[in-house]
């Protein structure tokens, strides 16, 4: 035991200590703050003024175009076109926004100049501009009250409630958790399991291999190692999480207030009643789901899909030989059910409650990911309990399986030099004595 | 005393005997050399006495007990011919963790690394990167690496491929020091001429199997030849040779080799040129090299399992 505690803290700070670790745990959450931030960066920037000189002579857009996103309109009366077109940009314009005296019914003949291509939200907002302007012209001419027509209007959504309770749901984010925490396992999977297995390819080829198993044993060697990865990843992502709960709440000394309103402007003008009622669909969507049950699901398949596919890496690692194109092929049995899996994962996070996506999440191959897919849908309405059980049972049952029997390949293959190792002959190794 | 007992050990993989019925036992304190061609089964046969295989059938016994690896692997120091050492780690917590991993405390360990960091002269590496250094001075530290929990029994694979003459003497030197204290020593090879010089006791197998085993004095006696190098002060005419006590099997330059007859003495010979009043200069007997032992014995076996094979199965 102690021997194990040796080997796992060797394998931690070796990986704590390099360099690569501390610039990853430093570059991911600063790659996510940049991600909130820059966006409001930009959006305050392109906040500066942009006036577009508009030359109107159907007199009917005169005072009508609303001013936003740092975009102005001034009205010019009684100015040459042609001559305009020439010298906008010396009298201080971003563009020209021309409109003819038109027939209402058939308008046309709008024309926008500026130096270069408009962008698409120029584009987009100056044309819905014009054509709501046009559209209430027409219905003041037909005689149509706009109170009357608000009250036509209908904005009914349906409220989505699941479960006995009723509890309120939203599938988008059951979506969007499941597809996230999915992904993520798949990545942990891949990104773990051959950090293993390259773990122990180079105590192979450096050939302290027979020097540590003459000390501890090869199953003791290879646990040590899959521990000792696994307590890197879980550091890391306890730093992540500060980090990124830090910066978050650090962003508003960053980004001035006035820039973060700016932006949110920017991005959606809401009225405070709008905000709040943003807010509580948010709290309740989140609220809609099983955090206590999610995150300790999460950390568990977590565990149990990394023992289960990390200490098949462990196993190819040890059949490694100098040659490195051996490796390629010999890992892609391992790595095509982490790839089947996410794909199963894909498929269930659309349909939770199909047979693939329900015999994926049983199978310890798939189950990693499929299950956690479909739990953001909800226990026991989405996934019963016998469901969540068998699954667990499954894992468990799996990992101490492949950890077994990848034991047995290690022991032999960490010792086997020279030859090339084919997969048949290693698993022939399982079943023999040691 | 004994400090191992080899009891008819066996080790079979699916294809052939890598050991196959070898018994043996080592002196506490003694050098004892392990020899045998390549494949013979000599690393297969070290790694059932360090616990890393388990063998078939047999036993071992150490230190008088049925060897337990769990716990008696702390008192073995093993050096593989596949040796190395993480290259990454630095030396100095690389032979910490090793000797951690031998069961030492950590207070202790690092006493005795800066006791062997000193008397080999490599403090200053004490913080360099295995990759750093020559594959000699890799060798140096796998050396202090493998002895530093003070093990009883140390095993030792080609220990000098890969040194340069100076730092194969220190090893040589160190290994008859910590034979001096008590710490029984196998050494594998089929380097001969450093088994003569080094070893008290040597096993030959191939193939799997035992050849022989004994002392290398003794074995030298039991295989000599009566081969005599007899020097002499004048160079003797042909017939002054003839006799019935030896035959001439090389002639020097005022010396002869000759190969004594089964019934003759020693004196006999001597005799035969003092009676003609030729000066003899010197006298010598010639015992085989291990070597030759080594190698006629190898060949020996072989003819005769190619005998057996060939002969008409009646």
């Amino acid at each position: 035991m102690e021997k194990i505690w040796l080997i796992i803290k060797r394998e931690f700070i070796t990986r704590v200590r390099k360099k690569s670790f501390l610039v990853t745990t430093l570059l991911v959450p600063l790659a996510f703050a940049a991600m909130i931030i820059v966006p409001i960066l930009l959006a305050t920037s392109s906040s500066e003024h942009k006036l577009i000189a508009v030359v109107d002579n159907s007199q009917l857009f005169e005072n009508k175009f609303p001013d936003s996103k740092g975009v102005y309109f001034k009205y010019l009366h009684q100015q040459n076109i042609d001559s305009l077109k020439q010298h906008y940009e010396e009298l201080g314009y971003e563009g020209v926004l021309y409109i003819p005296e038109f027939d209402i019914n058939r308008p046309s003949g709008f024309e926008f100049y500026s130096s270069g291509q408009a962008s698409v939200t120029m584009e987009s907002s100056i044309n819905s501009d014009i054509n709501s302007i046009i559209e209430k012209k027409r219905m003041e001419l037909q005689g149509i009250d706009q109170a009357k027509l608000d009250g036509i209007r209908s904005d009914v959504e349906v409220t989505f409630k699941n479960g006995k309770e009723g509890k309120k749901g939203s599938s988008w984010v059951a979506y969007g958790v499941g597809y996230a925490s999915g992904f993520i396992i798949y990545f942990i999977l891949l990104l773990f399991g051959t950090s293993v297995m390259r773990g122990v390819m180079e105590e192979k080829v450096s050939r302290i291999a027979e020097v540590m198993i003459s000390s501890v044993k090869p199953f003791q060697l290879m646990m040590g190692k899959i521990i000792g990865i696994a307590a890197v990843g879980l550091l890391q992502f306890l730093i992540w999480g500060v980090l990124i709960t830090a910066i978050y709440s650090l962003i508003p000394l960053f980004v001035s207030p006035e820039s973060m309103q700016a932006a949110a402007q920017g991005s959606q003008a809401m009225s405070q009643s709008e905000q709040a009622e943003v807010v509580k669909r948010i709290t309740e969507v989140v609220g809609s789901i099983q955090w206590s049950l999610l995150l300790p699901c999460f950390v568990l398949y977590f565990l149990g899909g990394y023992l289960f596919y990390s200490s098949l890496y462990a196993a190819i690692g040890s059949l490694a030989n100098e040659d490195a194109a051996d490796i390629q092929q010999l890992t892609i049995p391992v790595t095509v059910p982490i790839i089947i899996g996410i794909m199963i994962m894909m498929k269930a996070v659309h349909d939770p409650g199909s047979s693939l996506a329900v015999w994926g999440s049983i199978i310890p191959f798939t189950s990693p990911m499929v299950m956690m897919a479909r739990l953001p849908y909800g226990v026991p309405g989405t996934v019963p309990y016998w469901q969540l059980g068998l699954s667990f049972v499954c894992l468990i049952g799996g990992f101490m399986t492949t950890t077994w029997a990848a034991g047995r390949i290690y022991r032999t293959g960490i010792l086997m030099y020279g030859k090339k190792i084919t997969l048949k002959e290693a698993m022939k190794w399982i079943v023999r004595k040691p | 005393m004994n400090l191992l007992e080899v009891k008819h050990l066996k080790k079979h993989y699916a294809t052939h005997k890598a050991v196959d019925d070898v018994s043996f036992d080592i002196q506490q304190g003694s050098i004892f050399g392990l020899l045998g061609p390549n494949g013979a089964g000599k690393t297969t046969l070290l790694r059932m006495i360090t616990g890393i295989f388990y063998p078939d059938e047999g036993q071992i016994l150490f230190n008088g007990k049925k060897f337990d690896p769990e716990n008696d692997v702390r008192h073995i120091g093993y050096m593989p011919e596949e040796r190395g050492l993480y290259k990454k780690m630095m030396v100095g917590e690389q032979t910490l963790y090793l000797a951690q991993l031998k069961g030492v405390p950590k207070k202790e360990a690092v006493e005795k690394i800066k006791y062997w960091f000193d008397k080999f002269d490599i403090n200053t590496w004490y913080n360099k990167r295995i990759d750093e250094l020559s594959k000699g001075m890799q060798q140096k530290v796998q050396f202090i690496s493998t002895i530093l929990h003070q093990p009883k029994l140390l095993i030792l694979d080609e220990p000098f491929s890969g040194l340069d003459p100076i730092n194969a003497n220190l090893i040589k030197q160190e290994i008859f020091h910590l034979s001096q204290q008590g710490t029984t020593i196998i050494f594998s090879t089929h380097r001969m001429e450093q088994v003569e010089e080094i070893c008290d006791h040597i096993l030959l197998i191939n193939k799997g199997h035992k050849i022989l085993d004994g002392s290398v004095k003794q074995i030298q006696q039991d295989f000599k030849q009566g081969l005599f190098k007899i020097g002499l002060g004048t160079m003797p005419n042909p017939a002054q040779m003839a006799t019935y006590h030896f035959t001439i099997v090389q002639s020097h330059d005022k010396a002869f080799t000759v190969k004594m007859n089964e019934d003759s003495t020693t004196n006999d010979i001597l005799l035969h040129f003092i009676r003609q009043d030729i000066p003899v200069t010197y006298f010598e007997e010639i015992l085989p090299s291990i070597n030759e032992v080594f190698i006629t014995q190898v060949q020996q076996t072989e003819n005769s399992r190619n005998n057996v094979a060939a002969a008409p199965l009646t």
